[in-house]
Order: structure tokens, then sequence, then C-alpha cells
């Protein structure tokens, strides 16, 4: 299933947040998203699932769904949003017992996606327990559960220190190169965003804009440090961010 | 460096080690003070009386005390006092914080409920519910009702607001995680607001007990035959300041119970907190 976004734009009372974005995601495909601070990159990303309504413009799903998906458009938060009373198990079955499955199957999917994430001997462990890039597995494993068509996620490695991230990483490419699962991608950091993205879409500061659709051809495996392409796409984007951040920046300050 | 053992230090500079300062500030758990602070006060009063120290018109011995409740014990109105009481506490508690539960999160969850009810439990609330009792009186009675009436209108309000706002506080980004996933508005209450209010109920409930027993007190020495508060009454009215000593032991001993119960149950619903 592709994600299109048509002449979307949106506003807060008087604060203009996005303008006229066009945008496609398609079945398959990772799409970054980069932006300088407050450019409404997180709003484009409530927009997208539904959670927000927009002021002009749609968001349309086109094509099938997958086989057995129970929620298409399905989010990885920031900040994990885990229910701490709840065990790992418990809250990759919370999002699930709602769709009138027996109870095998429930559980069918649950181990399924708990291996998939390897936390199978954490099952039972609570989130306080947990480290922030375990916690964010646990996240990740349930929005699987619900075996989305698009995965929705707002800088989800940003609260996990540079090492935990990194493993993250890797976890999520493996994911892909597994599964090609459909996701649009925020991100603060540019290396995240050449290393996942087979479309970096470059925001300008607030009114976010389209400044610019960056496609990378390169595949995800092949996506090393030491490609001199990709650093150069990296200093290319670098470029057209800096701009727009010192501005952006200057912005906050005086107001 | 290789040298780990013996460090060279420069000669004649002063030599002084890093004085520890980081102590105190720190609330260990003392196991047993409590209750030799406790039984030492208990020794000293008891000693103070015998010695003649302490008056016995001012201040019966604590050993008076005891055979006082001991001949309320044999006489066999301890149990009806007991008894009376708690009957009225249970159900005015019970009653009180299951309907200020309901309240509550009507109040929390709904806007029409928040913009209606709200200022009206603003404005009742601070009224000391003992001083509607003559009017509860009138409404439900001399017997039971008023005094019931009274537990439960005292503990209604404060669990209407410890539950929206406990409501208010649960974190927003965890309504929307439920909402994202398509889950529909009853099992978000269920299984997302109230457990994540239920802190903030418990520590209400907490505040409901204590005032439940204050009030249990209070209107049980306006008009009743049977209840501690009664025979606390009673006792001011004869002088006994033995039996009153032992009135108020009882009531100390059920706060303790209430607080006992309340503390379990906060342990065993939020152990996912610690
Ligand atoms: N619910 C809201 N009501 C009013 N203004 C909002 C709301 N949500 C966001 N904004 C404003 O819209 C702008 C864009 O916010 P958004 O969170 O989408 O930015 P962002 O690109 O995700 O920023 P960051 O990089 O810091 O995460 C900001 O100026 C923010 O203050
Ligand atoms: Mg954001």
């Amino acid at each position: 299933m592709d994600l299109a976004v048509e002449g979307l734009s949106h506003r807060y009372g008087d604060l203009d947040v996005l303008r006229n974005i066009e945008l496609t995601i398609h079945e398959g495909e990772i799409v970054c998203v980069i932006g300088p601070s407050g450019c409404g990159k997180s709003t484009l990303l409530r927009l997208l699932g539904g959670l927000e309504e927009p002021s002009s413009g749609r968001i349309m799903q086109v094509g099938e769904q997958p086989v057995g998906s129970l929620n298409s458009l399905t989010y990885v938060f920031q900040d994990f949003a885990l229910l701490p009373w709840r065990t790992v198990a418990g809250n990759v079955s919370l999002v699930l017992e709602h769709h009138g499955l027996g109870a095998d199957e429930i559980e069918v999917r649950i181990a399924d996606v708990l291996e998939r994430t390897r936390l199978s001997d954490f099952r039972q462990a609570v989130p306080k327990q947990l480290s922030g890039g375990m916690k964010q597995r646990v996240a990740l494993a349930r929005a699987l559960a619900v075996n989305p068509a698009v995965l929705l996620m707002d800088e989800p490695l940003s609260a996990l220190d540079s090492q935990t991230s990194e493993l993250l990483m890797h976890d999520l490419i493996d994911l892909w190169q597994r599964e090609h699962f459909t996701s649009c991608y925020i991100t603060h950091n540019l290396t995240e965003a050449v290393r996942l993205g087979h479309k970096v879409v470059v925001l300008s500061r607030r009114p976010g804009v389209i400044r610019e659709i960056v496609e990378i051809d390169i595949e995800l495996a092949d996506r090393v440090m030491s490609n001199l392409r990709l650093g150069q796409i990296q200093k290319d984007l670098w470029q057209m961010v800096r701009d727009e951040a010192q501005t952006a920046d200057m912005e906050l300050t005086e107001s | 460096m290789t040298n780990t053992t013996s460090q060279a230090y420069k000669p004649l500079a002063p030599v002084r080690p890093v004085r520890f300062r980081g102590g105190g500030f720190r609330t260990v758990p003392r196991r047993f003070i409590g209750l030799i602070v406790f039984a030492m006060l208990i020794l000293l009063w008891e000693g103070g009386s015998r010695t003649g120290l302490i008056s016995a018109l001012v201040l019966p011995a604590p050993s008076q005390a005891l055979d006082a409740f001991i001949d309320l014990a044999l006489s066999g109105n301890l149990q009806k006092h007991v008894f009376a009481s708690l009957q009225r506490l249970i159900f005015g508690f019970s009653l009180g914080f299951t309907a200020g539960l309901i309240v509550g999160a009507a109040i929390g969850l709904n806007s029409y409920m928040r913009a209606g009810l709200s200022p009206l439990v603003a404005a009742i609330f601070p009224i000391p519910k003992i001083a509607l009792l003559p009017l509860f009186i009138i409404w439900f009675g001399i017997g039971e009702g008023s005094k019931i009436a009274t537990i439960f209108f005292g503990c209604f309000f404060p669990t209407v607001i410890a539950t929206y706002g406990g409501i208010d506080n649960v974190d927003r980004t965890l309504i929307r995680m439920g909402q994202s996933f398509n889950m529909p508005h009853r099992d978000i209450i269920w299984k997302i607001i109230m457990p994540a209010a239920l802190p903030a109920i418990l520590s209400g409930m907490r505040i409901s007990a204590s005032i439940a027993i204050i009030l249990l007190v209070a209107a049980e020495m306006i008009g009743a035959e049977f209840g501690i508060g009664a025979y606390v009454l009673l006792a001011g009215n004869l002088m006994a300041t033995d039996q009153l000593i032992a009135g108020v032991g009882m009531l100390s001993i059920l706060g303790l119970i209430v607080n006992w119960l309340i503390g379990t149950a906060e342990k065993r619903l939020l152990d996912w907190r610690n």
C-alpha cells in the first residue's frame, strides 16, 4: 500500500506550520523527513496517521492493505509510549486485544514479533527494567504485531544514547532487508537519514515546505560509512539544512 | 604511570586527603526506632503518673486507660460500640468513595460534565460537612441515615477531586498511542486512563479515609447511643478520663488499621512503580 499526500497544508490558529506538501510514500520504501526544529515534522507525521486533521489537502491510502493487517498506519513514538504497569508481552497484547482475535492467535502474534525483535527472553519484564534501546524495541514489536502497512516513526532513536541508537539502527536495517516494510521516518540526524532513507525529504523552516526530495539509490546493505557517494549526499543535505537551521535558530531566539 | 601502590609527591608540597562531605540528607529506613520512641513515651507517662508527677485528674495513667478498656470489653459493650462505628464507617466510606469515583471519572472524561459539575464540586468541597449534619438529620433522620450521609459527603468530594485530577495528569502520549492503534474509547479508559490515574485515586482514598474517621466521631458525638464517638463523649461528660483515653486509643488503632489497609492496596496495585 502506498501513502499519498496531496496539497497538504496545516495551521494552528495563526501559526502556519506546513504548506502545500506533495509526497508519495511507495510500498516497501523508507522515506526520511529532515528539517530544522519546529518546522512541522511531527505535525506532518500526526497528519499522515490521522491523529490530526489537516487544514487543507488530503492523505490517501492507495492499494491493498497487507493481509492480516489490523492497523494499517502504525506509529513508533519517540518516547516509546509503553504502559509501565504491563509487561513486554502485555504491552504488545494491549493493541491486539480489541480485535476479537482468539487467545491463541494473540499469543502467536506476540511470540512472533518478540522473536523478530529478539525480545523473547524478556517477555515478562516490565518497562522499568529495560534500557531505552530495549524499550524502543518493545515499541517496535508492538507496532509490528498489528502487521502495519506503513510504519510512522517520529525520531525513534533520539531518546537513546549513541551506542544504543547505533544498535537499533542496525536492527531496523536488518528488519527492512528481511521484510521490506514501508515507513515514514522523521529524524534530526542526517546520518540516520542517509543510512535508512530511500528518499530523503528536506523541509524548510516553518512554514514547512518541501525544499527538495533526494533519492538515494544505494542498497541499504551497501551504505557503509566509507561509501564516498553516501558521504557526498550527506554533505549536500547538510548544506541544504544548515542555512535553514541557522535562520530558524535566530528566529526562535528573537521571539 | 606504572607505580600504583605508592605515589611520588612533589617535594615539600602540602599533602592532604580529600574529605568525604556527601553524607546526610538521605532517609535510611531505621526499623523499630518508631516503636521504641512510642514505648518510651508510654513508660515515661506511666512512671510520671505512678510517682504523682502527673496528677490523675489531669491525665490518667496508661494502665488505668487499659483497665477501663478491659472493663468495657468485659461489660460486653465493646463489640456494640465498635460494631456500630465500623458499620457506619464502611457504609459511608464505600458509598462515598464509589460515587466519588464515578463522578470524578465523568468529570475527567467528559467536557460537559466538567463544565457543569466541577464548579459545583469546588463550591461544596470546602464546606466542613459536619456543619451540614443538622440538615442531614432533618433529611435522613436522627438515626443511621444522617451519620452515613455525613461520612458519605465527606468522602465523596475528595475522591471526585483526586479522580479527575489523576485523569487530567495521565500522560497524553499514552492516550495518543491508544488512539493510534484504533483502541475503542472503552478500552482506552479501562486499560490506559484508569490504571494511570490509580496512584492519584489511591492517595485520594487515603485522605477520604481519614476524613471519614473524623466525621464518624463527630457525627456520633452529636447523637448516638453506640459508637466509639458516643463512648468518648459520654466519658468526657462524666469526667472519666481513663475511659476517654481508652476511646481515643481505639480511634488511633482504627486509623492505623485503615492506613495499613490502603498501604497494602497501594503496594499490591502499584508495584510497577518501583
Ligand atoms: N497542538 C499544537 N498547537 C499549537 N501549535 C503547535 C501544536 N503542535 C505543534 N505546534 C507548533 O507547530 C510547530 C511545528 O511543530 P512540530 O512539533 O511539528 O515541529 P517539529 O519539526 O517536529 O520540531 P522538532 O524538530 O523540535 O521535533 C511548532 O512551532 C510548534 O510550536
Ligand atoms: Mg518533532
